[in-house]
C-alpha cells in the first residue's frame, strides 16, 4: 500500500472484474436455462426439485414466523399513530400493502439469503477446495449446468411463493393485533386489507424478489466456486456472499422501490 | 509385476501413436515460472510416470494436460487434436475419452459410491437403469469394491476412496488415465495395491496411464517411461533403468532420496544473518 492512488485504482479495477465475472456467470446461467438443453443437454429435473425443497419447503418455517411478527409489529407500529387521527381501520392496508411492496419481498429475501445463500455459498466452495469441482469438470461435466442452473431455478421460483406466504402471514399478524387488541370486526378487517391493495402492489412485491433471487442465487454460487484455501477460504466466503448479497439487496430493494415510485407504474 | 511390465516396454516408441503432447509449455502464476518449456510425448499403451519433487509443477503440467489450466504459452496436444484453445463443449468431446483420478479422491460426498462411479455415464448416455447398475458393479470389481454400493464417501478409508475416484475415473471406459499423486498418503501396503490396480488396469483394459507421483518405489513398479522434473523443466525422460543409471546428480540425488546433494531446501546460512539483520 505504498501509493494509495494506485491501491484505489486496484481496487476500482477488482470491483470492475468482478462486476464483469458475475454477470458472465448470470448469462452463462441463462444460456443453460435457454439454449443449452437443445444444444447440449438440460439440467437435472431432480436436481432442481431437491434444491426447490431445500429452497423452499424448509424456509417456511423461519419466513413464518419472521412474517408474523413483523405483521403484528407493524400493526402495533402504525396503530399507536393512526389512534390519534381516528384512523384506527387504516391499519388493515397500512399493514397489507407495506407487507405486499416491501416488507414481504425484502424479509423474505435477507432471510433465504442467509439460510440458502449461505448454505450453497459453504456447499460448493467445499466442493471447490476438495477438488470436487475440478473433478466435473474432468467428468464432462459443466459446474453451470450441473450446480448452479439448479440452484439458481430454484431461488428463482421459490423466492416469490415464499414472498406471497409471508404478505398473507404478515396480514394474518396485522389481524391478531386488529381483532384482540384494537377490537376491530375481522370481516371488515380484511375486507378493508384487500380493498385498498391494488395489483400493482402484488406484482411490485414479486418483481423485487425475483430479482433477489436472482442476487442470491448469482452471489452465492460466484463467491462459492472462486473460494480458495481450505476449511477458512469457506468460511471467508460464507461470510462475503451474506454481507453481499443483504448489501445488494437493499440497495436493489431501494432502486426497484424509486423506479416504481417515480415512473407512476 | 517386473516381468510383465518389462516385457510391455516397447523400444521403438517412435513409431507408436502418440495420445498426448506437450509442446514448450510455459506457464506463470504471477512472476514466478511454474513450468519453464516443458516438452513430452505419451504413446499409446504405455504408462508415463511424471516425478519430481514437491513444488516442482508436476501437477500443475497434468492440468494443462487435462485442459483446466490454460498454459501462458505453448501446445496442449491430445489424441492429435491441439486443445490449447479449447473450451465449454469441445473440451468436454476430449475429456469424455479421458478419466482423471484426484489426489484427495475427490468423491462427491453427497452421493453414494454408486452414483459417483455412474455420474459420468447417467449425464452422458442414454442407458437404462438396469444396464448402467450392472456397468457399476463391473468397475467397482475392478477396483475390489463391490458390494460397498451404497456407502457414502465418508464411511470409507483414505484408500478405498482413492479406489471409487479410480472406478469413477475409468467409468466411460476411457483411452487414458490422469493419476494425481495415486499413493500420496497411504500406508505402503494400500500403495501397493493402488499401484497394483494402475498396472491391471492399464493391462486389462489397454489403458495409457500417465500417473505424476514422487513415490519412488511406486515409480520403478508401474513405469514404462519416466520424466524427471525439476524447477519447471524436465531434467531427463527415459526407461525406469535408463532414469536409474542416470548420471544427472539431480535424478540420482532424488531416486536415493538423499538430503544433500544438489537440490536444497534449506537457504545458505550467510542469506539467513543477512535476512536477520535487514
Amino acid at each position: 500500500m505504498k501509493n494509495p492512488i494506485a491501491a484505489v485504482g486496484r481496487t476500482v479495477l477488482d470491483l470492475g472484474q468482478t462486476i464483469i465475472d458475475v454477470l458472465a456467470l448470470f448469462f452463462n446461467t441463462i444460456w443453460w436455462i435457454v439454449i443449452g438443453p437443445f444444444k447440449a443437454k438440460a439440467a437435472n429435473r431432480r436436481h432442481i426439485f431437491e434444491q426447490m425443497v431445500f429452497t423452499g419447503v424448509q424456509s417456511v418455517i423461519i419466513v413464518f414466523f419472521i412474517s408474523l411478527f413483523t405483521g403484528i409489529v407493524i400493526a402495533m407500529q402504525s396503530a399507536y399513530q393512526l389512534k390519534q387521527l381516528g384512523a384506527i381501520i387504516y391499519v388493515a392496508p397500512m399493514v397489507s400493502i407495506s407487507m405486499a411492496r416491501e416488507l414481504g419481498p425484502v424479509f423474505t429475501a435477507l432471510v433465504v439469503a442467509g439460510r440458502v445463500g449461505s448454505a450453497i455459498t459453504a456447499e460448493l466452495g467445499t466442493m471447490k477446495v476438495s477438488e470436487q469441482i475440478e473433478a466435473l469438470e474432468t467428468l464432462a461435466l459443466d459446474p453451470v449446468r450441473f450446480l448452479v442452473v439448479p440452484r439458481f431455478l430454484a431461488l428463482l421460483i421459490m423466492l416469490p411463493c415464499l414472498t406471497i406466504m409471508s404478505d398473507m402471514i404478515g396480514i394474518l399478524g396485522g389481524l391478531i393485533v386488529g381483532v384482540f387488541n384494537l377490537q376491530l370486526d375481522p370481516y371488515r378487517y380484511l375486507t378493508f386489507s384487500f380493498d385498498l391493495m391494488t395489483w400493482k402492489d402484488i406484482w411490485t412485491g414479486l418483481v423485487k424478489s425475483v430479482t433477489f433471487g436472482t442476487i442470491i442465487a448469482m452471489i452465492a454460487c460466484y463467491v462459492g466456486l472462486g473460494t480458495r484455501g481450505g476449511a477458512e477460504g469457506v468460511g471467508k466466503s460464507t461470510t462475503l456472499s451474506v454481507v453481499l448479497s443483504f448489501i445488494l439487496i437493499v440497495l436493489f430493494d431501494c432502486f426497484l422501490t424509486g423506479l416504481f415510485y417515480f415512473s407512476n407504474m | 509385476m517386473q516381468k510383465t511390465k518389462s516385457k510391455k516396454r516397447v523400444k521403438d516408441t517412435e513409431e507408436r501413436e502418440v495420445v498426448a503432447e506437450v509442446r514448450d509449455l510455459v506457464r506463470n502464476f504471477g512472476d514466478r515460472i511454474v513450468l519453464n518449456g516443458i516438452n513430452l510425448k505419451v504413446y499409446r499403451g504405455e504408462t508415463f510416470v511424471i516425478m519430481g519433487g514437491s513444488g516442482s509443477g508436476k501437477s500443475t503440467l497434468l492440468r494443462h494436460m487435462i485442459g483446466n489450466l490454460k498454459p501462458t504459452s505453448g501446445r496442449v496436444l491430445l489424441f492429435g487434436k491441439d486443445i490449447t484453445d479449447f473450451y465449454g463443449p469441445d473440451l468436454d468431446e476430449v475429456r469424455k475419452k479421458i478419466g482423471m483420478s484426484f489426489q484427495s479422491s475427490a468423491l462427491f460426498d453427497s452421493m453414494t459410491v454408486a452414483e459417483n462411479v455412474s455420474l459420468a455415464i447417467r449425464e452422458h448416455t442414454k442407458l437404462e437403469d438396469s444396464v448402467i447398475d450392472i456397468m457399476i458393479k463391473m468397475k467397482l470389481e475392478l477396483v475390489g469394491l463391490r458390494g460397498f454400493e451404497n456407502l457414502m464417501p465418508s464411511e470409507l478409508s483414505g484408500g478405498m476412496r482413492k479406489r471409487v475416484g479410480l472406478a469413477r475415473a475409468i467409468a466411460m471406459d476411457p483411452q487414458v488415465v490422469f493419476y494425481d499423486e495415486p499413493t500420496a498418503g497411504l500406508d505402503p501396503i494400500v500403495a501397493a495395491v493402488i499401484n497394483k490396480l494402475i498396472i491391471d488396469l492399464s493391462k486389462k483394459l489397454s489403458i495409457t496411464s500417465i500417473v505424476v507421483t514422487h513415490d519412488m518405489k511406486g515409480i520403478m513398479t508401474i513405469a514404462d517411461r519416466i520424466a524427471m522434473l525439476y524447477e519447471g523443466k524436465v531434467l531427463e525422460i527415459g526407461t525406469p533403468r535408463e532414469i536409474k543409471n542416470s548420471r544427472n546428480e539431480i535424478v540420482q540425488q532424488f531416486i536415493k532420496g538423499e538430503h544433500d546433494g544438489p537440490i536444497r531446501f534449506f537457504q545458505q546460512k550467510d542469506d539467513y544473518l543477512e535476512h536477520l539483520i535487514r
